[in-house]
């Protein structure tokens, strides 16, 4: 196997080759079986020491670090700021320098300003993981929804993926159009062009104009929250007519020419992007997707603190205390 | 001393199509004479500048001195360093101070800094409207009797279309151009950099070109309704420059202006985050550099202008979208004309010194901009094939906001004379 390793940081998938992507998809594998014991911890990383800087609301991503973190026996610290990046009182240059006086290992990092976690990245000799910065990428989100369709399709290489949605506010968006070319696969985006970043079809993917094209020619869909804010700032309408000409729907899956693969990075807007019926229906994936979060961010964890990928399950060493 | 003869240099002076090896005399402080073989009379200092240009000193028709309010950016006596440093002998301070440069009392306290402390002359801006806020004309009579020599309310673009037009009208009495930054604020509001793809790829809120277009078709049909003298500031894109020529064409009162960074750089520049490249107007794409050089050359826009916008560096080492728009301009202005300008074929020496020093004198009526017997020894000595390495450690600027750090350039000021005495001198190399 090779001896590939992530570099310092992972700030996003524009960033890396596809070995690296594969690396860590094929690292997540031996992770995953962590969280099915009785006893989820391994050793992997025991004595390092973790903070999640929280600069923006969040839930699901939090959570899902914190228990990759802990699983893997770190010592992690969560700091959330819930200021606004104009209001907060400390500069990021200063928190910075502040974490890095503590010599801690990793900073986990999610921040409302698009390059941020690069900021940090650029001043500090710890290692970050972008969990999300602004309108830029959401990395480890990304990967996570690469790992569901390759464990659900068997490949990536040659799937038609459609983005759904609010693209041009979105880092999921940009993430998974990163990786998904990057490993092959096909991919279009779909959404009012209200929402839709000036010459996204420069970077390698297709736009439909109407969702019902998109679900005529796709295998898998990746459909997008719907930031309840776009409305009062004038990208739509209204709820109720984007769900009615870009929700996905039951009625609107029946006409596809084949079963697709339903993706949504959470939290959902039941009954807006998406209908009950198709996230809870027989090919929602959407709750493997949250599984499957947690092994790609141990996985991401451990290549950076310098963990080998063909060491993976070695590393997780013996169970801390009896199963 | 303001007596002295510039020896054996080739002397270029647009305001006279002048361009030929002639010496050039200062007498208290005015030029005396300008012609080959001139002998100096007793007691008069000889200057050797064989080698060298001597041209009319550099007139900046755009600068940000932040004096009064902010003076931890730039103060007048550090802006007017860094100025002459960069070859300008004239520049005029915008009105978007603390306080704003709304009354005859601000304009004045400028003017009088600028006696005590300036090495360059300083002409003040005064504002469009009291406060900047877009909504009340300021007493442009009572400006120009303090020493304004235009209005502007720049920083904020003019937004309502009757205050432009009552200001294009009204200024015509006191003779002066009302310079506008081009924005259309709803277009613009949150943006951080060029709409496009580096905007797309970078998740970053873009500033679309058509956010700056419409103002100046807004501005120049005002100026054609008027006819009042609008100039337009920091021209950044290529459908701006096709609305200049065609109003051009049609004879539109309409000046307008371009700054160094927009003819270098392209949005490319902010793709690391970097937030000296970040400014507004934005750097924009391969085509508008080359709409902008163009412009240059045919004189659909009329001059060069700095934008010299001094921040502190904390204020720039930031998140992208919490750092401030602007980049310091006075000390890297000659060079990047020299280098992508000159050296890159699109203009002679002598058509650039007219785009920074004849045409902006002409176009705001100031004094400068010229060599001919009689006139203020306002003037520039350089070496246009010497290399330098910008070093914003080096700069006279109290600020050091430049994404042309570590950038070689062409073009190099040897020495300014302001009125005659030497103001600045490049170190021996």
């Amino acid at each position: 196997m090779s001896q590939l390793t992530l570099g310092k940081d992972l700030l996003g998938l524009e960033y890396l080759s596809p070995d690296h992507i594969k690396l860590i998809l094929d690292t997540a594998e031996p992770f995953k079986e962590v969280s099915e014991r009785a006893i989820k911890k391994v050793p992997t990383l025991r004595g390092k020491t973790i903070v999640n800087l929280f600069f923006e609301a969040s839930t699901r991503t939090r959570i899902s670090f914190e228990f990759a973190e802990k699983r893997l026996s770190a010592d992690t610290v969560n700091v959330a700021s819930s200021a606004s990046a104009v209001e907060k009182g400390e500069t990021l240059v200063d928190t910075a320098r502040n974490l890095e006086a503590m010599r801690i290992d990793m900073v986990v990092i999610r921040h409302p300003s698009s390059g941020a976690a690069k900021f940090l990245a650029d001043r500090i000799n710890s290692s970050v993981v972008n969990a999300g910065d602004g309108k830029h990428e959401h990395p480890t989100q990304a990967l996570l929804d690469l790992l569901t369709i390759r464990d659900t399709l068997g490949r990536i290489e040659g799937v038609k993926v459609c983005i759904c949605g609010d693209i041009l506010h979105s880092r999921v968006a940009r993430s998974n159009i990163w990786g998904l070319l990057k490993l092959g696969a096909e991919v279009a985006v779909c959404g009012p062009q209200t929402l839709m970043p000036l010459g996204i079809e420069q970077l390698g993917v297709r736009v439909f104009r109407r969702i019902e094209e998109a679900i005529q020619w796709a295998d898998v869909l990746n459909v997008l929250r719907l930031q309840l804010e776009r409305m009062s700032a004038g990208f739509i309408p209204s709820l109720r007519e984007y769900s009615r000409v870009f929700g996905v729907s039951v009625e609107r899956l029946e006409r596809a020419p084949r079963d697709l693969v339903i993706l949504h990075p959470g939290p959902m807007n039941r009954g807006v992007e998406i209908d009950s019926g198709v996230a809870d229906g027989p090919h929602s994936v959407i709750l493997q997707q949250v599984t499957n979060g947690i092994a790609v961010r141990m996985a991401v964890l451990y290549l950076l603190a310098g963990g080998r990928a063909d060491l993976a399950e070695a590393a997780k060493g013996g169970q801390e205390g009896a199963e | 001393m303001t007596t002295l003869l510039l020896s054996g240099g080739r002397v270029i002076d647009p305001s006279r199509d002048h361009d030929a090896p002639a010496d050039l005399l200062v007498i208290d402080g005015r030029i005396e004479a300008v012609e080959a073989g001139l002998s100096a009379p007793d007691g008069v200092a000889v200057v050797d500048v064989s080698g060298l240009v001597v041209a009319p000193g550099l007139v900046d028709l755009h600068t940000h001195l932040r004096e009064p309010g902010h003076e931890g950016k730039e103060t007048v006596a550090t802006g007017t360093r860094a100025a002459v440093a960069g070859g300008f002998t004239a520049i005029c301070a915008m009105p978007n101070t603390d306080p704003v440069t709304d009354n005859q009392a601000t304009v004045g306290f400028i003017v009088k800094q600028a006696a005590e402390a300036a090495a360059a002359r300083v002409y003040p801006i005064g504002a469009v409207s009291l406060g900047q806020r877009g909504e009340q004309l300021a007493e442009f009579g009572e400006l120009v009797g303090a020493g304004a020599v235009a209005v502007s309310d720049d920083g904020h673009p003019v937004v309502s279309g009757h205050l432009m037009r009552t200001a294009l009208e009204y200024a015509q009495t006191f003779g002066i151009p009302v310079a506008d930054h081009c924005e259309e604020p709803t277009l613009a509001a949150g943006g951080v950099m060029h709409e496009g793809i580096v905007s797309t790829r970078l998740g970053l809120k873009g500033i679309p070109a058509a956010a700056e277009e419409i103002m100046v078709a807004r501005n120049i049909l005002l100026a054609e309704l008027t006819g009042g003298h609008v100039h337009l500031c920091h021209m950044s894109t290529r459908g701006s420059v096709e609305l200049i020529r065609r109003a051009k064409e049609r004879g539109v009162p309409v000046t307008a202006e371009a700054c160094p960074h927009h003819f270098t750089l392209t949005h490319e520049a902010c793709a690391a985050y970097d937030t000296s490249a970040k400014m507004n107007p934005p750097l924009r794409e391969p085509e508008d550099v080359a709409a902008i050089r163009e412009a240059l050359k045919d004189g659909t826009i009329d001059v060069i202008a700095t934008d010299h916008a001094p921040h502190h560096y904390d204020a720039k080492e930031r998140e992208f979208d919490d750092a401030p728009f602007g980049i310091i301009g006075l000390e890297t202005a000659l060079g990047l004309g020299v280098t992508e300008l000159v050296r890159g074929g699109v203009l002679t020496l002598p058509e650039l010194i007219a785009r920074m020093s004849t045409v902006p004198a002409r176009i705001f009526h100031l004094p400068g901009g010229t060599l001919a017997p009689g006139a203020p020894a306002d003037v520039v000595v350089l070496d246009p094939g010497a290399t330098w390495t910008v070093d914003p450690s080096m700069f006279f600027s109290k600020s050091r906001n430049t994404p042309f750090a570590g950038r070689e350039l062409r073009g190099r000021v040897i020495r300014t004379l302001v009125g005659g005495r030497t103001v600045f001198q490049a170190r021996a190399t």
